[in-house]
């Protein structure tokens, strides 16, 4: 138990638009040791010093993309950010840039989501109904573990939102469907089980589309997974520019008795 | 800021959340040093592209003075002849040597080249495509507009003429 405490200060940023109460800070004292997340210490706020402070969280853990929000002057996951690594006396809590807020440090996903809806996010394949009705109709794709790895950085996306929150266009263009929703555009592409390519394209090619990302790389700067959604817009330019070809071949089905 | 709660996502109790859009709009584009050497390229190749823009209709408006004769011609060229002149003409030279270099590096970064293959992440999952191969272009910019200023600063306010 020689864990070392310290004393740090949270700022949290306060508001709730439905009682016109206005913008402010909230100041915790709060203790704090080696391996504290900033999620702890929100919690520990909202526990012993004032119940009413809203913030969203589930799993704790880095996969449910709950918890996004600004923390000193970035978007990160609350859950994931050790206090520790912050450097800092203060930690400064706003809600995530570029999404609307409700209260406190809860923010409207509604409109991300859209965007992410927009381009088809699911498996496009003629061969194979969409909705399955019979048992039996329930099928297989063949795909070897290289085929897997062209897209499967993409497909860890949690949603989390962190992306499109540092994205400078996101910033002044609703239209732009953002990082996020760009990256699982290619997500599909690259993926031998989709044949979706030119619906999806056609989505994003777009006069407020895909050429409206200049690589500022902040979405890549901040992802928590490891997507690198800037990379997949690239190739995404590179590939609507005929730069690099793909040259992939739609899987075949495994049929029942192989 | 109306943003309607979509019910169908049982995203509202009540049907009538106030909203606030937390956009950041212009300011969150005048701060480029919060996400990488990248944010920076995106910043400067942006505020020098636009720079040199303005330059080149005042250049084509400062050439165009020839018509009016050598003399209307002379007193433009008098302008530049002024410290404050030798100043915006140094800016001029950084802003079209960073341009220039930098949208190289960009053509190629932007076609998803120099960006690396998508792989399997693995922690801390730093992105492959923030690699110092394409980032290195960004500071070769800088360094050749330094230069190119610094020689160019020589010329115009070293006693060469
Ligand atoms: C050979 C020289 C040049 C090269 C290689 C070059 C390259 C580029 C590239 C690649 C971009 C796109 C960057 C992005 O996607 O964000 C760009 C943007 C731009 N360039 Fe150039 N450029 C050159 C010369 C010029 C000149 C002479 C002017 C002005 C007359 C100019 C004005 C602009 C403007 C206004 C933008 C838009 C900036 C933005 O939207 O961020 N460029 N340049
Ligand atoms: S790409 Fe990364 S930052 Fe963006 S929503 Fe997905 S997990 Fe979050
Ligand atoms: S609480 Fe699930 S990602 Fe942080």
């Amino acid at each position: 138990m020689s864990e070392e405490t310290k004393k740090i200060k949270l700022k949290v940023y306060r508001t709730n638009y439905k009682k016109e109460e206005p913008p402010h800070y909230d100041e915790f004292d709060v203790s704090v040791k080696r391996w504290t997340t900033v999620l702890d210490a929100l919690l520990d706020a909202k526990s012993y010093s004032d119940s009413s402070l809203g913030i969203r969280y589930s799993c704790r853990m880095a996969s449910c993309g709950s918890c996004g929000m600004k923390i000193n002057g970035k978007p990160r996951l609350a859950c994931y950010t050790k206090i520790s690594e912050l450097n800092d006396q203060t930690i400064v809590c706003d809600p995530l840039p570029s999404f609307p807020r409700i209260r406190d440090l809860v923010t409207d996903f509604t409109e991300f989501f859209a965007h992410h809806k927009k381009i088809e996010p699911y498996i496009h394949n003629d061969k194979v109904p969409i909705e399955v009705v019979n048992k039996d109709d329930l099928v297989e794709f063949k795909q070897t573990p290289e085929d897997v790895d062209k897209y499967l950085q993409f497909s860890y996306c949690i949603k989390c939102g962190l992306c499109y929150s540092a994205c400078p266009t996101v910033a002044t263009d609703t239209k732009f469907p953002g990082p996020q929703a760009l990256s699982q555009t290619y997500r599909y592409m690259a993926d031998t089980r989709d044949s979706g390519e030119s619906t999806r394209l056609d989505i994003i090619d777009d006069r407020h589309g895909v050429w409206r990302c200049h690589f500022a790389g902040s979405c890549s700067n901040v992802c928590p997974k490891g997507v690198d959604p800037a990379l997949g817009i690239q190739l995404l330019k590179g590939h609507l520019i005929g730069i690099t070809k793909n040259d992939k071949k739609i899987a075949t089905l495994r049929s029942k008795e192989e | 800021m109306g943003i309607k709660p979509n019910n169908e996502n049982n995203s509202s109790t009540d049907g009538d959340i106030k909203l606030k859009s937390g956009r950041e709009g212009l300011m969150g584009w005048l701060n480029p040093t919060r996400y990488g050497w990248e944010r920076v390229s995106y910043w400067l190749q942006r505020l020098t592209g636009v720079g040199l823009l303005i330059y080149f209709i005042g250049h084509i408006y400062e050439t165009s003075s020839l018509v009016n004769g050598i003399n209307a011609w002379n007193s433009m060229l008098e302008l530049t002849q002024t410290p404050g002149g030798h100043i915006f003409l140094l800016l001029v030279i950084g802003a079209s040597t960073f341009h220039t270099v930098n949208g190289l590096r960009l053509i190629f970064t932007e076609s998803g080249i120099g960006l690396g293959r998508p792989g399997r992440p693995d922690y801390p999952y730093d992105a492959t495509s923030l690699n110092y191969k394409q980032k290195s272009g960004i500071w070769v910019a800088m360094l050749l507009a330094a230069i190119a200023m610094l020689y160019g600063g020589m010329v115009m306010f070293g006693d060469v003429n």
